[in-house]
């Protein structure tokens, strides 16, 4: 009956992983909420059921996103029905759109290519098929 | 008909009981009768997405979304709620030593709101998801469908609050005065710890659930953006309630793993201390962590780490259990019936999903994992792996003490192994699904991620595998009912001394029942 030494190390144990996991989870998640002063802004709108884009120049593109290599990105993240996530699976940008809010999200493509754009919160009817694509193009291609 | 073989007697008399094991038996049956109801749409789901593309097996979205919403109710709030307060209902005042519930008859009317709240969400088959996030589910989603749930969620949950509220007076005002506190059996402790969680939890969503209503009504718009609401304002309400619930599914069946383990390891248990302790620690520490569901919704970096802290924090108070449950385990001469292999099998997959929580819960990590497969791995790995073992245990537990007659242990021996052989197939994949990106809740995915259809087909066959190994269990509890051999009332596994409940304190009609 009662608590041991060996419930005391196993307790002690657990929590020494713990405190790892929670300050590396804090370093890492200070570096990657640390958006870059000169990331440009693209204002994503979620509705039912698209993507649509706006850069900072004022282009509009629905469902596909081009974006330039090395450049760094902050999308402003809008729905303007119900809540969605945009989210690209490869880059790891995943922020929720929700009506009557604005969220941030940022990335900065190293690699050419193109790469699956899609909600990950439940919208409704065409939830499974709100998909687009981001295209990251060289930058002195063009 | 005759519904207790042992013992026959007309099935009204069983409906119309108020006796605690009438009401426990009402429970359980209600409870695995919703549980198959569910099981046959995970079936259907998971028969779907075995091939990408559209009408594989469903013909169209609307159809799908409706099915996997009325699976997640089913198996929350029909299946694991009723046969936690089933087992409960029996055990409970049997472990407190009275006659029965402290209100009996406000306990049959718990029980009676099962059934009514659970016709509201079947016949209502809404499409709203289990969350029901607003502003869809209140300015998207269909008719009538999403009003009965809303009513049939105000029904159970106002059935839970009234049965939390029997099992809080029963443990507390009726417990034999020889008896201490402390001392109340484990099973009867966590009961204890979930009702009073519940009181505090169930108000919560309670309120929302009218606010929602008022708001489909166009009275109000607490949550809707489009008329000044803050459908975040939901979300907190909602998981402030159905976090601590996490830990209301959970730790009844933690309870019955400590009714079983000790008993088959035959050895007293490792601490009974340290056991009453890990439940109220999950019991406090588990209002301490819903916003990690709601990381992605553009919380601030410190709220984020506050809730990070909260819910690494219930962590260790899990760890005590598994450590307690293998502590009684050491060096105890084990009888591997069916209960304790089940129970077994519950402690490793508890073990990995907590494990998976951990990382889910650190920050970065969630950004990849929510709103993925992953997360529908994770939590059923919890539902069907600790929950649904620990359950499946107690039942067969329980199988002598309610029938009379023994099942069939070759039988159960194929069910465990068809289980968690399933259990660990479908839900390890569903975790590598969601690291490859496959959001949850899709009717469809696209055919060329050829990854996404080849872990999908492990997954629907995984569970397949789960789904015959539930046939085996349908079919042995409905034949060995009947056909079983009697059991030995004292001690049906022969595991020596005096390690079973007295049948006495069944008789519904013979006065007062001792212990």
């Amino acid at each position: 009956m009662g608590h041991d030494t060996a419930e005391w190390v196993f307790v002690a144990i657990v929590i020494a992983v713990l405190c790892y996991v929670g300050v590396d989870s804090w370093i890492v998640q200070k570096a990657v909420e640390d958006v870059p002063a000169n990331a440009e802004v693209i204002k994503v709108t979620g509705q039912q059921w698209y993507w649509s884009f706006e850069h900072a120049d004022g282009t509009k593109e629905i469902s596909t996103l081009h974006v330039k290599k090395g450049h760094a990105y902050v999308f402003e993240i809008y729905s303007r029905d119900v809540m969605h996530s945009f989210n690209i699976p490869d880059w790891v940008v995943f922020e929720d759109a929700v009506p009557g809010h604005v969220n941030h999200a940022w990335f900065a493509p190293d690699t050419v290519g193109t790469y699956p754009i899609q909600c990950r919160e439940y919208c409704g009817l065409l939830h499974y098929n709100m998909r687009g694509s981001l295209v990251v193009e060289d930058d002195n291609a063009t | 008909m005759v519904l207790e073989l042992q013992k026959p007697r007309p099935v009204w008399q069983i409906m119309f009981s108020t006796h605690h094991t009438d009401v426990g038996y009402l429970y359980t049956i209600t409870g695995l009768t919703f549980l198959f109801m569910g099981g046959v749409l995970a079936m259907i789901i998971r028969t779907h997405l075995f091939f990408p593309g559209e009408g594989v097996l469903i013909s169209d979205s609307a159809t799908f979304n409706r099915i996997f919403t009325v699976h997640g109710l089913t198996m929350l709030f029909l299946f694991a709620l009723p046969v936690a307060n089933g087992i409960g209902n029996y055990l409970v005042p049997i472990m407190v030593r009275y006659k029965d519930m402290a209100y009996p008859k406000l306990n049959a009317i718990a029980f009676w709101m099962n059934p009514v709240g659970g016709a509201l969400l079947w016949l209502g088959f809404a499409d709203t998801t289990w969350v029901s996030y607003a502003p869809y589910s209140i300015i998207r989603a269909p008719g009538p469908a999403a009003d009965m749930f809303i009513f049939g969620m105000k029904i159970l949950g106002i059935s839970s609050i009234l049965s939390s509220i029997n099992f809080v007076v029963t443990i507390l005002k009726c417990k034999h005065p020889d008896l201490p506190l402390r001392r109340v059996p484990l099973f009867a402790w966590s009961m204890f710890t979930v009702s009073l969680m519940t009181i505090v939890a169930m108000p919560t969503y309670a309120a929302a659930l009218i606010m929602m209503l008022t708001d489909r009504l166009g009275i109000s718009a607490f949550f809707n953006p489009f008329a000044g609401g803050d459908p975040i304002a939901y979300l907190h309400l909602f998981w402030f309630t159905f976090h601590p619930e996490v830990y209301i599914f959970l730790l009844p069946s933690i309870g019955m793993m400590y009714e079983i383990i000790p008993r088959f390891s035959r050895k007293p248990l490792y601490s009974q201390a340290s056991g009453v302790f890990a439940f109220v620690m999950l019991g406090i520490i588990g209002f301490a962590s819903w916003g990690h569901h709601m990381y992605s919704t553009g919380m601030d970096f410190t709220t984020k780490v506050v809730f990070m802290i909260g819910t690494l924090a219930a962590v260790p108070a899990s760890g005590m259990h598994v450590f307690n449950f293998l502590a009684t385990m050491w060096g105890g001469r084990i009888r591997f019936a069916a209960p304790m292999k089940f129970a077994v099998g519950g402690i490793a997959l508890f073990f990995s999903a907590g494990a998976g929580g951990v990382l889910n819960s650190a920050m970065p990590l969630d950004f990849i994992t929510h709103g993925t497969y992953w997360v529908v791995g994770h939590m059923h790995l919890f539902l069907v792996g600790t929950i649904g073992f620990g359950f499946v245990a107690m039942i067969y537990y329980m199988f002598p003490y309610i029938t009379g007659r023994m099942y069939s242990e070759r039988w159960a021996s194929v069910h465990f192994v068809a289980m968690f052989w399933g259990t660990v197939q479908t839900f390890f994949t569903q975790h590598l699904l969601g690291l490859e990106g496959m959001p949850r809740r899709v009717y469809d995915y696209p055919p060329e991620f050829t990854s996404w259809t080849q872990l999908n087909q492990i997954a629907t066959i995984g569970a397949w595998i789960i789904g015959a190994s539930f046939a085996v269990f349908l079919a042995s509890l409905i034949y060995y009912a009947a056909k079983g051999k009697p059991a030995n009332m004292n001690d049906p596994w022969e595991l020596g001394g005096k390690y079973y409940y007295p049948v006495e304190a069944k008789n519904p009609h013979g006065g007062h029942s001792g212990y």
